[in-house]
């Protein structure tokens, strides 16, 4: 009896779960749909959903008209460097808070925190004005070094949180057989540290991709990442659903296929450790 | 068990990070104070090489009594609210149902964080263009099959469709965090409760909620945060018509649209302030949570 009635919830709790799971995640796979379909199909009424004429046409036109590859290059380009020179910056200072923690620790690690809730429109203006100053505009180290900063906090505070579950004993007892300061990070905390630093990079390199503030108002061509390439197509020009669609499908792919992988440490690293 | 030599090479390690928030930070913040106390439209012949006339409070007084502010306040506290409460309700309730067991839990999961991987300006897109097109749209066909009257829903109901887009990308965000804490919590105590005759409602409320209160405050706090300051969904859908101008928008129109350096930054500063308003709660939280 008490069998049949946990089979039969489980049973509502799945046609709930995927009903609610796919209605949500609709917005996307009509997205996909619509990109392999004709303009004509695209606006079909009532709508068309997998027995239309399968085409690939769509991803040719876009590519052609926009130069697709380039924004995506912009895009790796923009996200990985900065991921890659946050990290670089990060690691000393996370360590060193994990490790030898001191008295001013935790202030720093919330004022940190606090300079990621400066609103950017309020800079807007003084960052523009220094890209001016210093030939950055449109340029990619400048908005490297802008999404590098704007993540900072966020890199700390995850690989802070990571290092602070190695245990410290560990270390105390490479301390005891004579390693030094240089062999201790490279041969014991480093392959500890992997997985974490694994995690803080795939996070960060979405987070990066994903920004559109700094990424539509620093740019116009030459270092524009798909965030603008999409934003190229917000005004309407006949027919363009399947277009779009396309386009759409070519940017979110690689950061969807990232983001699967990556949902674990999104709580970590969005709440700043808080919530586990 | 710290020397003075680790100590000291710990300070060194710091360096680096610190300096640059530390730039980051207080370079565009002087700026911007400086500027909101000056007179600069560079349209109308002003610039930096021959000096700006300071102006004293002109710019924070002129910023908050022209006809555009008290709306956009309204605004931005519309969009926030609502996509709060939407995130948030919706965000327990699935967080309770992924929580329970069922058939092809991973899949499922994966299709509702899905959304928060969506760069903004495709979702806006997307919605804008494919769902909210009055003519075109799935939702216009949805309605034309009922036989409704298609709604024009980035003009007619801008403010809640600018909500529907912000709430499908930030709902991923609250159901996860919440699925966490839900999991956090202790199933004994809840079958103790059910034994002793407690209804689903009152496990709910009293046990529930209760441990989930945390998450929820963090929840809203990190929202708010971002929600207070977005952008690309606007820009790509109405561009701030329709009444959906935010405090944040408007500041942007000031300075790069009509070029009044002066009145923005003025605006800038009342972001940064409400901005901090917010942090402060949310650092207490965290600041709590690193002392245990």
């Amino acid at each position: 009896m008490a069998r049949a009635t946990t089979t039969r919830r489980k049973i509502i709790t799945t046609v709930a779960a995927w009903s609610i799971g796919l209605l949500i995640f609709f917005p996307i796979l009509w997205t996909i749909l619509t990109s392999f379909k004709t303009e004509a199909q695209a606006i079909n009424d009532p709508p068309l959903f997998f027995f239309f004429d399968w085409t690939l046409e769509n991803y040719a036109v876009v590519q052609e008209r926009s130069d697709y590859m380039r924004f995506l290059w912009n895009s790796v380009i923009l996200a990985g460097g900065s991921t890659l020179l946050g990290i670089l910056v990060a690691i000393p200072a996370a360590w060193s808070m994990a490790f030898v923690p001191s008295k001013r620790t935790k202030d720093i690690l919330l004022w940190m925190l606090s300079t990621k809730m400066l609103p950017a429109v309020g800079v807007l203006y003084p960052i523009s004005l220094l890209f001016v100053q210093f030939n950055l505009l449109d340029t990619h180290i400048g908005l490297i070094v802008v999404l590098m900063l704007i993540n900072l906090p966020i890199i700390v505070w995850m690989l802070y949180t990571y290092f602070k579950e190695i245990p410290g004993e560990i270390l105390e007892a490479a301390r005891m057989d004579g390693a030094t300061l240089k062999e201790e990070i490279l041969y014991i905390l480093t392959p500890m540290a992997i997985p974490g630093i694994a995690s803080t990079v795939l996070l960060n390199f979405i987070l990066a991709w994903n920004e559109a503030f700094w990424t539509l108002n620093l740019t116009a061509a030459k270092a524009a990442p798909l965030t603008a390439f999409i934003a190229s197509y917000s005004s309407p020009e006949g027919l363009f659903f399947a277009k779009l669609s396309a386009a759409s499908t070519m940017a979110i792919a690689p950061i969807l296929i990232l983001g699967w992988f990556s949902q674990k440490q999104l709580v970590r690293g969005l709440t700043f450790g808080a919530v586990k | 068990m710290a020397t003075q030599h680790s100590r000291s090479a710990a300070r060194l390690m710091m360096t680096p990070a610190v300096v640059l928030l530390l730039g980051w930070m207080l370079v565009p913040l002087i700026l911007t104070l400086y500027f909101s106390f000056k007179k600069y439209l560079p349209l109308r012949g002003d610039s930096l090489e021959r000096g700006l006339d300071w102006v004293g409070f002109e710019n924070y007084v002129r910023f908050i009594s022209s006809s555009s502010f008290w709306p956009s306040v309204q605004t931005t506290l519309i969009i926030v609210g609502g996509v709060l409460l939407i995130t948030v309700v919706l965000g327990i309730f699935l967080a309770l149902l992924l929580d329970q067991p069922f058939w092809g839990q991973g899949v499922v999961r994966i299709l509702v964080i899905a959304p928060f991987f969506v760069m903004p300006t495709v979702s806006a897109l997307v919605w804008k263009n494919m769902f909210m097109d009055p003519i075109n749209g799935i939702l216009a066909h949805l309605w034309r099959f009922f036989g409704a009257e298609p709604i024009s829903w980035l003009s007619d109901a801008s403010l809640q469709s600018l909500i529907l887009i912000v709430s499908w990308q930030w709902l991923p965000f609250a159901t996860l965090i919440l699925l966490t804490a839900v999991q956090s919590l202790d199933s004994e105590q809840l079958e103790a409760a059910e034994m002793d005759g407690a209804s689903p409602v009152a496990r709910f409320g009293f046990i529930v909620l209760p441990h989930l209160s945390r998450a929820i405050t963090i929840v809203i706090l990190i929202q708010t945060i971002f929600l207070l300051s977005i952008f690309a969904e606007i820009f790509v859908t109405t561009g701030g018509a329709f009444g959906t101008r935010t405090l944040t928008y408007l500041i942007f129109q000031r300075v790069i649209d009509s070029q009044n350096i002066g009145l923005g930054s003025a605006g800038g500063v009342y972001a940064i302030i409400l901005a901090n308003i917010v942090a402060i709660f949310l650092m207490r939280i965290v600041g709590k949570n690193l002392d245990r």
